[in-house]
């Protein structure tokens, strides 16, 4: 399918923001206009880069800043680019599993997260800084999301509405279609925790022939309620369609619908895996965007961003200046998944074991639907 | 007269022959530097590209490249058990050094294809050599007890060659055992196979439903005075013009279960509103969608073969009695068979290498091989597995190519 590369350039005045200090060495020493493409995923999330960190850096800077959505085929462009030696992103937001495969293959920069990347105010280093997970080899976090399972409150009635993952595995109690991402990631894990496997034994079960089966077993018990969906813009409109009862979504989608078209959704945050995303850096390019990259992942830019989308900041120093919606004004606190209550049961994607097991669990899953 | 024996030269004293030949290689190398910039462009763009494509359903150089000093020293190792400590000393420099270079990568995702795990159990393990002391043999199994497994060494030591036959194994749901035997793969990884017949008799089905919709059509087209032909044409050629994606949309929006067709149909009480018809998102979707969007490919060529069948035939065969479905089936009809089989082959060549329309109208039940080349292309990013697939049905559509030339010729594609 044709791409869709929207390009946003706005010219700056190179008026210098003050009281960042830091930041003015940085930009000082900084190359006047360049232009930076930046690879990321496109709709909304893209607008709240842009508001928080883009649109700031052209203005401080004059540097010109091209939005590329190709996320999605990050790591297949990075890889094409490379073996064809013009290498024309200069940095690229991806997911961390496909981070360290193309670490692994060099086709990114190994970082060195202390020495690239701000201190939060109080002086804490980036290292400790993050949470867990947050910076790897060559990759430094600057959200957590998080997959969730939504429904639609309309749809039951209001003293038996769902609350848990296995109320979506329950046709019985709450009927009704559920659309699911067409793919063995989260899906395995759900069936499993609905089976009841505790959270913790998840991967350790999904390594095992009995544990794979017993979560197709389970997933075979709604098959034929399931709307398999592959974009992310589907299961918000299938549920405002009242399509499905309950569908599996990034939450940020479902609250963006909850907000803005003021959609009678509900998150169950039971059970939800969390991921993170971040920035890497294109093998060669670390000097173009080392100033970028050092003001995009600060404490106050990671908290701006959550003004626009409902994604917890990675940064520990950024969470408390977290605030309110920008538009509808709404407290954002209670909408991240890294929420107190909603974070209680929650489990973190196992990016190790999908490097391993995707390719092989992707064609048992296609071949499980074509049964 | 013992002229007329003496060879023909020309002015300049030069046999005939030889000028002649001269005059031609002449011509013919202008000829060539003519057509050169394209046939340059052919080779650079075009033929290139797909050998080098094709290539890497074979190409295998990970294991020989990135592991040369535990392929040797696997050399004589027995297969009977775990190799011992020189083996894993081997293993640890070749980490060592592929860790420093940072090109594990491929190397891990290509034993990663034939044993799952493999990936994690290169690049942890090369991640903690560092801090790892001889013997290494321990610590190593330690690191990851995949190197403790007999299945991995064995699967090292067959791959250590510059060629594999693992990705058309895989592309038709065979895997080599660890010890080299081509079996079966396991049921619930059974996906290949089913997906290219579906894809051949879903196009033969395609090509079928073209040829009953385009016949009628062309012949109208051919038979009817330029007036009113001129008009049918441009209705033909309207949706060829209009995009692709445009054209595919407006079938799901037509054929969805809150779509047009559906509200018609429950407007006139055809069907109940509860028990709508689901006509997309499945095989009946890829159907209606492509045969509307190859139908031109199957009218032109049946038309320009219908153009050149005089109309004073049918009257001959009207004349000498013949009822007018004898006369078409035993004149007219035999005359358009060119036709028919240029669009069919045509229609059928285009609609097995689709992926576009069966991804956005094909569900899970209408989805092509083709799809699968796409996603090991972008997403899954196993090139190897999408170039033997690729390559598979290459072949498929050379071999029909050469049967149609060989029964019809291939001249006879014509489109108008």
């Amino acid at each position: 399918m044709k791409s869709i590369i929207r390009k946003r350039v706005v010219k700056g005045t190179g008026v210098a923001v003050a009281g960042l200090s830091a930041l003015a060495v940085a930009v000082a020493a900084h190359a006047e206009g360049q232009t930076l493409n930046i690879v990321s995923w496109g709709g909304a999330y893209s607008m709240s880069q842009e508001r928080a960190y883009h649109e700031p850096w052209m203005e401080m800077t004059g540097d010109e800043i091209v939005n590329i959505d190709q996320s999605a085929n990050a790591l297949a462009g990075l890889r094409s680019q490379s073996q064809a030696g013009n290498v024309t992103w200069d940095l690229v937001d991806m997911l961390p599993a496909d981070a360290m495969i193309a670490c692994a293959e060099g086709l990114i920069e190994p970082l060195d997260h202390d020495e690239l990347l701000a201190d939060a105010p109080d002086g804490t280093p980036p290292s400790e800084d993050f949470v867990d997970g947050a910076l790897g080899e060559c990759f430094v976090a600057s959200i957590v999301y998080s997959n969730i399972v939504a429904f639609n409150s309309d749809m039951f009635p209001e003293d038996a509405q769902p609350s848990t993952i296995e109320d979506v595995f329950d046709l019985e109690n709450y009927p009704g279609q559920r659309a699911l991402m067409r793919r063995p990631i989260n899906n395995l894990e759900w069936a499993l925790i609905a089976d009841g496997v505790d959270r913790d034994d998840v991967y350790d079960m999904l390594e095992t022939e009995e544990g794979i089966q017993r979560a197709f077993d389970k997933l075979d018990t709604i098959k034929d309620s399931v709307i398999w969906w592959e974009e992310g813009a589907q299961p918000p409109q299938l549920l405002a369609d009242q399509e499905v009862a309950f569908a599996s979504a990034y939450n940020g989608r479902i609250f963006d619908a909850m907000v803005s078209e003021n959609q009678p959704f509900e998150i169950i945050w039971d059970a939800q895996v969390f991921e993170l995303d971040g920035w890497v850096v294109p093998t060669g390019k670390l000097d173009k965007v080392r100033d970028y990259l050092y003001f995009a992942t600060d404490t106050q830019r990671l908290a701006d961003q959550a003004q626009y989308i409902s994604y917890g900041p990675a940064r520990l120093s950024s969470s408390d200046l977290v605030s309110t919606h920008a538009e509808s004004g709404i407290e954002m606190e209670t909408h991240m998944p890294t929420y107190e209550p909603n974070f209680a049961t929650a489990i973190q994607k196992d990016d190790e074991f999908w490097a391993d097991y995707l390719d092989e669990l992707s064609q048992r899953f296609d071949a499980w639907l074509a049964q | 007269m013992s002229d007329s024996a003496a060879p023909l030269t020309t002015a300049d004293g030069v046999p005939l022959k030889v000028s002649l030949r001269r005059a031609v290689r002449r011509s013919k190398f202008k000829a060539l530097l003519l057509v050169s910039p394209l046939l340059l462009f052919l080779m650079i763009a075009f033929v290139i590209p797909i050998f080098e494509m094709l290539s890497r359903s074979v190409a295998n150089p990970e294991v020989v490249n990135h592991l040369p000093r535990t392929v040797a020293a696997l050399e004589d190792w027995d297969r009977q058990d775990v190799p011992g400590e020189p083996v894993f000393e081997a293993l640890v420099e070749d980490l060592l050094e592929g860790q420093e270079a940072r090109n594990l990568g491929l190397l891990a995702s290509r034993l990663n294809y034939e044993r799952s795990g493999m990936r994690s159990a290169i690049n942890r393990t090369a991640r903690g050599l560092r801090t790892m002391d001889p013997p290494y043999r321990e610590g190593v199994i330690e690191a990851n007890a995949r190197w403790g497994e007999l299945d991995t060494w064995k699967i090292i030591q067959r791959e250590a060659r510059l060629y594999t036959p693992s990705y058309y194994l895989a592309a038709v749901d065979r895997q080599l055992s660890p010890d080299g035997q081509i079996t079966r793969a396991p049921d619930n990884l059974q996906i290949h196979v089913n997906l290219f017949w579906r894809t051949f008799w879903m196009s033969g089905l395609i090509t079928l439903m073209t040829l009953l919709l385009g016949y009628p059509i062309a012949f109208l087209l051919a038979s009817l005075p330029l007036r009113h032909s001129n008009l049918l044409m441009i209705l033909v050629l309207l949706p060829f013009w209009t995009s692709l994606l445009v054209r595919t949309t407006t079938w799901i929006a037509i054929l969805q279960s809150q779509g047009v067709l559906n509200d018609v149909m429950v407007f006139l009480g055809v069907i109940a509103d509860e028990a709508r018809w689901q006509m997309i998102h499945n095989k009946i979707g890829t159907v209606v969608a492509m045969t509307h969007i190859l139908l031109p490919f199957m009218i032109l060529p049946l038309y320009s073969v219908m153009k050149t069948i005089p109309p004073s035939y049918m009257r001959a065969a009207r004349s000498l009695g013949g009822k007018p479905f004898l006369s078409f089936r035993r004149v007219y009809f035999p005359l358009t068979i060119p036709g028919m089989a240029a669009g069919g082959i045509l229609v059928f060549i285009l609609s097995i290498g689709y992926y576009i329309t069966p991804a956005l109208v094909g569900g899970q039940s209408g989805r092509f091989i083709t799809n699968y080349i796409a996603y090991h292309m972008q997403t899954s990013l196993n090139w190897g597995l999408a170039a033997a697939i690729a390559s598979i049905l290459l072949l498929v559509v050379v071999v029909f190519y050469m049967v149609f030339n060989r029964l019809i010729g291939v001249d006879k594609v014509k489109l108008g």
